[in-house]
């Protein structure tokens, strides 16, 4: 057992804080899962329609990448000062910078989730006589659904790092503690903090394989199919050599589907 | 929009740039972090990476870092390194942060970088009798070369754009500017700041992208990189 009085003490790993500290944690985590969850909730329901648009129509595919790229070159703790005069401070503001960089994430990986699905699945569904929308719901979309659920595994654990940021304005989850452990130099806080961070990111990420298991269960009987739709994938999607972080992001997608 | 006008104002206005604090000296330390992290990641993760990717071995490792890296919160790092006797060595902590933040986008990036080189091309290489290190400097690293440039920019925007957060460690950068800002409840000044390093990120994303085309290997030749 620990010292009763290494909070005194300022140690690192202390049981005192986490007996006596506990509504303060669990409200940290609380607002810090509820802005995490709230950012990709909202980034997909954006993120969807922008990747079909794409999709659809050529002409927009290029500025909506454009625009994704250019929202995740923008600094985390600038983006939150930017929207500052239309938010004030609020958690709103935390949640709308955050969903803008999941914005860059997701668009590409549901785009590239969706130009991976072969086109003689397309053609056969067609000619069987499903009208677009049935195409996209039933043939479409479960065929890319490894590639956006990858997409959205990849927001989640950095939104959940980012929402940290959010401290720049009281609204950072856990990060609050850890910048008010820095400001009273408490490292048992800074230490805990960080920890439950990494955590929650790791089960988050946990969380979202299993249902992207759960939702795909053909994936893992027939590894044979991901092989033939690795390949389209491959020649059939533009690669865009200007596409900073999304490449990596539709590059791990792929290496996520294979695994 | 008063705080578009204001923060117009703020930048023109000379005073603001000069001095300890001014947007000079500040860009200067910027750079500096930006600058050291970059060339000691590039150090750690490219040999590493191209050598993985030479032999073809790791890629699980090279997604699980990526993946991993994603993971780690900077700002708690940085307030962790802070708080330790690290702490007291002025800027290391902000280095470490930040090298571990840029490490996973340039291994992963070099590695496939690397696998992607057609095996074809490199099985035709050793037909004509190259030898392992031939292959290497002659055909895998000129056709990896453009994945590997991708991982470097994208490593130096976000180094640039993360090194914003040293600023709330109490450290220095165009990220004090930021904090400041918010400190006086200056709107004004908060929106300077963060115009200021969104255009230092574009600038250097640009520069970067018009080296990474002049420095191309295959630069020039027909049929190049895929």
């Amino acid at each position: 057992m620990s010292s009763p009085n290494c909070m005194v003490t300022n140690e690192w790993v202390c049981g005192e804080y986490l007996r006596t500290r506990r509504p303060e944690l669990v409200d940290a985590v609380v607002q810090h899962v509820g802005i995490t969850a709230a950012s990709v909730v909202i980034g997909v329901l954006i993120a969807f329609p922008l990747a079909l648009l794409a999709r659809h129509r050529r002409a927009f595919a290029g500025p909506v990448l454009g625009l994704t790229t250019v929202l995740y070159t923008i600094p985390s703790l600038a983006m939150f000062s930017l929207l500052l005069p239309l938010f004030g401070l609020s958690a709103s503001l935390v949640i709308t910078g955050l969903v803008l960089y999941t914005l860059t994430i997701l668009v590409r990986n549901f785009l590239a989730g969706l130009q991976a699905v072969p086109d003689e699945a397309r053609e056969a569904a067609r000619g069987m006589g499903y009208g677009p929308v049935r195409l996209l719901w039933e043939v479409e979309l479960p065929l890319a659904l490894p590639a956006m659920l990858a997409g959205v595994r990849i927001a989640t654990v950095s939104t959940v790092a980012l929402t940290t940021v959010g401290a720049i304005v009281d609204y950072g989850g856990l990060g609050t503690l850890i910048m008010d452990g820095l400001d009273s130099d408490f490292k048992a806080q800074v230490l805990t903090a960080s920890v439950l961070c990494v955590l929650l990111a790791v089960g988050a990420d946990l969380l979202l394989l299993g249902l992207q298991r759960w939702l795909t269960p053909w994936t893992r009987v027939a590894s044979g199919t991901s092989r033939i739709r690795r390949r389209t994938d491959r020649s059939g999607s533009p690669d865009r050599p200007g596409g900073g972080s999304g490449d990596t992001g539709r590059r791990e997608a792929k290496a996520a589907q294979a695994a | 929009m008063s705080a578009i006008s204001g923060a117009y104002d703020w930048l023109t206005t000379g005073t603001n740039w000069q001095g300890d604090k001014g947007v000079w000296h500040r860009l200067a330390e910027h750079l500096y972090f930006s600058g050291v992290t970059l060339a000691v990641s590039c150090l750690i993760a490219l040999p590493l990476a191209l050598w993985l990717g030479h032999i073809g071995k790791g890629g699980g490792l090279a997604v699980n870092i990526s993946n991993a890296g994603r993971a780690v919160p900077t700002l708690a790092v940085l307030v962790l390194l802070t708080l330790t006797p690290l702490g007291r060595h002025g800027d290391l902590p902000t280095f470490i942060a930040l090298v571990l933040f840029a490490v996973p986008p340039l291994l992963t990036n070099a590695y496939i970088g690397m696998r992607e080189v057609d095996r074809a091309v490199v099985e035709a290489a050793r037909g004509m009798g190259m030898s392992g290190g031939q292959v290497f400097r002659r055909v895998e690293l000129p056709l990896a070369y453009p994945m590997v440039m991708t991982g470097i920019r994208l490593a130096a925007v976000q180094v640039i754009a993360t090194a914003t957060l040293a600023a709330m460690a109490g450290k220095g950068g165009l990220g004090r500017i930021i904090t400041a800002g918010f400190n006086l409840q200056d709107t004004p000044q908060v929106v300077a700041g963060a115009v200021l390093v969104a255009l230092l990120a574009l600038l250097v994303e640009g520069v970067l992208a018009g080296a990474g085309r002049v420095l191309n290997p295959m630069k020039g030749r027909s049929g190049a990189a895929r």
